[in-house]
């Protein structure tokens, strides 16, 4: 459903490379994410899955290559410029603001889209107020409830277990009002239940607000059960991608996985595959 | 005890004070700063002065230091800054006092900006050199810009006029230093009801997810260093108004110092840290000079033998804070506001 279709995907990555020092972390890298699509990259421990993020939210510049947004390429931007176009991003450790409560956390998604200047906050008239009102009511009504973390919202977002800590960042990139959402594992270290939650979530975000979804994971069953697109890194290469059954079957994926020993061999008389 | 206060629109949860009695005790602070002047004698009135100018200029390094994680050790040199641009206004020009007092705030922020360019690149103990060297090449300014500054002999000014009125008594400056101190703090505390004063926490918390909220860093920090010198060169303004004499000696580095204590012992981060850290660090030194005057009749040569004391204990206060209270005196307050909410079902 991803493949072939005439419209501009909503992010197109063209032959990124990066390297540190003699490390390449990154070789010609070339996908794309189709519009209000759910997009995964998976891969090894090491494999450049959260390179190729830093890359994309420019933390990152790229020895060569390409990424465009939408059509124009995004190359030149910083990351707060590339923030303000509607990329939103969560991180793997949680980069929360420990100091302030969820709420405030969950606000400062919003940052980039108010206009409330430095004399207009001192004195907390007009503008500010109004904005803040407003943010408020939107924060509350679109995200919190949403998310269902009414309960938590004056909490300190360092008393708070890990689990609800990963949904406060969803919630935070939500209040960007994101075009393209992205995902570090958004889903690690959680149990069964907290990672159902989770991919309803994240389900729910695609169906009703239309964000397309590039999402990095260890979590198989999930990736392959909400996946439109799956993209596998192997050394900083894309050694496979496209729907998330046939990126199982591949067989250069098995071996990333499994090593091409016994094991791989094993798994590939079990399931069939092409060898 | 109070019990759990329903409030039923966003504006009325998101208020400076969240509850009437909040209200009631404010409005109160109020009446009691309004009051104190005829109810003091000079000494005490002077005392008040010094502390709201401290006040004023300790919550401004708050702003940089406590809400921004940007360390400054160029306080001083900011508030000379305004001392000075006060003192050239109202000797040469004679301009209106709060046309100067807002002047010296303005090229003070100038300076901010300056000095907190670097601040993009060094953080830590390596910002806070850059502005101790920053402080001494004001300090070298101050004392060898002979036609504007006077040089070392420094600049004596007449008094602020009013109406007509001059305001050369500690009884009169309080009505000018106390309420632009009030505004100041009230301000500061608006600030970080604002989106950009969640930036400055932000970046304070974690430069990098601040980053990809959409966070220019170097733009807010030098935001951040402007309005921090802002109310320094404002306070130092007053300074200046008060003593009425501005030399280069007036703002050394030991006042940078002085005031990141102030906002250390008081709470780092908070709007009440530097309030109440700025009155203790002014008043503990004078409270004890009482204390070894009280025990004169008694104690054979006291001035002489406890002087030394004095400072020791001072010096010792502020250890014990470092140690037993780092959230400081902000966090004492909160937990004695819980108590009284709680009690008597929970002590």
């Amino acid at each position: 459903m991803t493949e072939g279709v005439a419209v501009t995907p909503a992010l197109e990555i063209e032959g990124v490379s990066l390297s540190f020092g003699g490390l390449r972390a990154l070789t010609d890298v070339t996908f794309s994410v189709a519009e209000g699509s759910i997009t995964s990259v998976i891969g090894p421990n090491g494999a450049g899955k959260t390179s190729l993020f830093n890359a994309i939210s420019g933390f990152y510049k790229p020895d060569k290559g390409s990424i465009r947004f939408h059509g124009a390429a995004i190359d030149r931007l910083h990351a707060p410029e590339r923030a303000r176009l509607g990329l939103a991003r969560t991180f793997q450790n949680i980069a929360l603001f420990r100091g302030m409560t969820v709420l405030d956390n969950i606000k400062l998604g919003r940052h980039a889209h108010m206009r409330t200047g430095l004399i207009d906050a001192l004195f907390y008239f007009g503008r500010a107020r109004r904005e803040e009102m407003a943010l408020r009511a939107e924060v509350e009504q679109r995200i919190i409830d949403f998310l269902e973390i009414d309960h938590i919202r004056k909490a300190s977002v360092a008393a708070l277990p890990y689990g609800l800590r990963k949904r406060v960042e969803l919630a935070r990139a939500l209040a960007m009002r994101p075009k393209i959402l992205m995902l570090d594992e958004p889903v690690a270290g959680m149990n069964r239940e907290e990672t159902e939650d989770m991919a309803r979530f994240i389900l729910d975000v695609k169906e009703e607000w239309g964000t397309t979804i590039l999402m990095v994971e260890h979590d198989m069953g999930m990736v392959m059960d909400i996946s439109d697109h799956v993209v596998v890194l192997n050394f900083g290469q894309v050694i496979a991608q496209g729907l998330p059954a046939e990126v199982q079957r591949d067989s250069a994926v098995i071996d990333a996985y499994l090593g091409s020993g016994d094991v791989g061999d094993l798994r590939r008389r079990l399931t069939g595959a092409a060898a | 005890m109070r019990i759990g206060a329903a409030r039923q629109t966003y504006a009325a949860d998101e208020a400076l004070f969240e509850t009437t009695v909040q209200r009631a005790w404010f409005a109160g602070l109020l009446a009691a700063l309004v009051a104190f002047p005829f109810m003091a004698d000079a000494y005490w009135l002077y005392l008040a002065c010094l502390v709201a100018i401290n006040v004023a200029s300790a919550t401004g390094l708050n702003i940089l230091t406590g809400y921004t994680g940007l360390v400054s050790l160029g306080q001083a040199a900011f508030m000379g800054i305004g001392a000075y641009t006060v003192a050239v206004l109202e000797i040469r020009f004679g301009t209106p006092f709060l046309l100067n007092l807002v002047a010296a705030g303005l090229l003070a922020a100038a300076g901010g900006i300056l000095v907190g360019i670097p601040s993009l690149r060094v953080k830590g103990l390596y910002l806070a050199i850059a502005t101790i060297a920053a402080s001494f090449i004001l300090h070298f300014v101050f004392a060898n810009w002979t036609s504007v500054t006077n040089g070392v002999t420094g600049l004596s000014m007449p008094p602020a006029r009013l109406f007509g009125v001059a305001l050369d008594t500690s009884f009169r400056m309080y009505w000018l230093i106390v309420p632009v101190t009030v505004l100041m703090v009230m301000g500061a505390a608006n600030l970080f009801r604002t989106r950009i004063g969640r930036a400055f926490i932000a970046i304070r918390d974690r430069d990098i997810s601040a980053e990809v909220l959409g966070i220019p860093l170097l733009r807010y920090k030098l935001m951040s260093f402007a309005l921090s010198s802002f109310y320094a060169g404002v306070a130092g303004g007053l300074w200046a108004y008060f003593f009425r004499v501005v030399t280069p000696e007036s703002f050394p580095l030991v006042m940078s110092i002085f005031y990141l204590a102030a906002i250390i012992v008081g709470g780092m981060g908070t709007i009440l840290g530097p309030i109440l850290g700025a009155a203790f660090m002014t008043m503990v030194p004078e409270v004890l000079k009482l204390g070894v005057g009280w025990l004169s009749p008694w104690v054979p040569d006291a001035v002489a033998l406890l002087s030394p004391v004095r400072t020791i204990v001072f010096g010792a206060l502020i250890v014990g804070f470092l140690v037993f209270e780092p959230q400081g005196l902000a966090e004492i307050w909160r937990r004695v506001r819980r108590f009284f909410h709680l009690w008597p079902f929970k002590t």
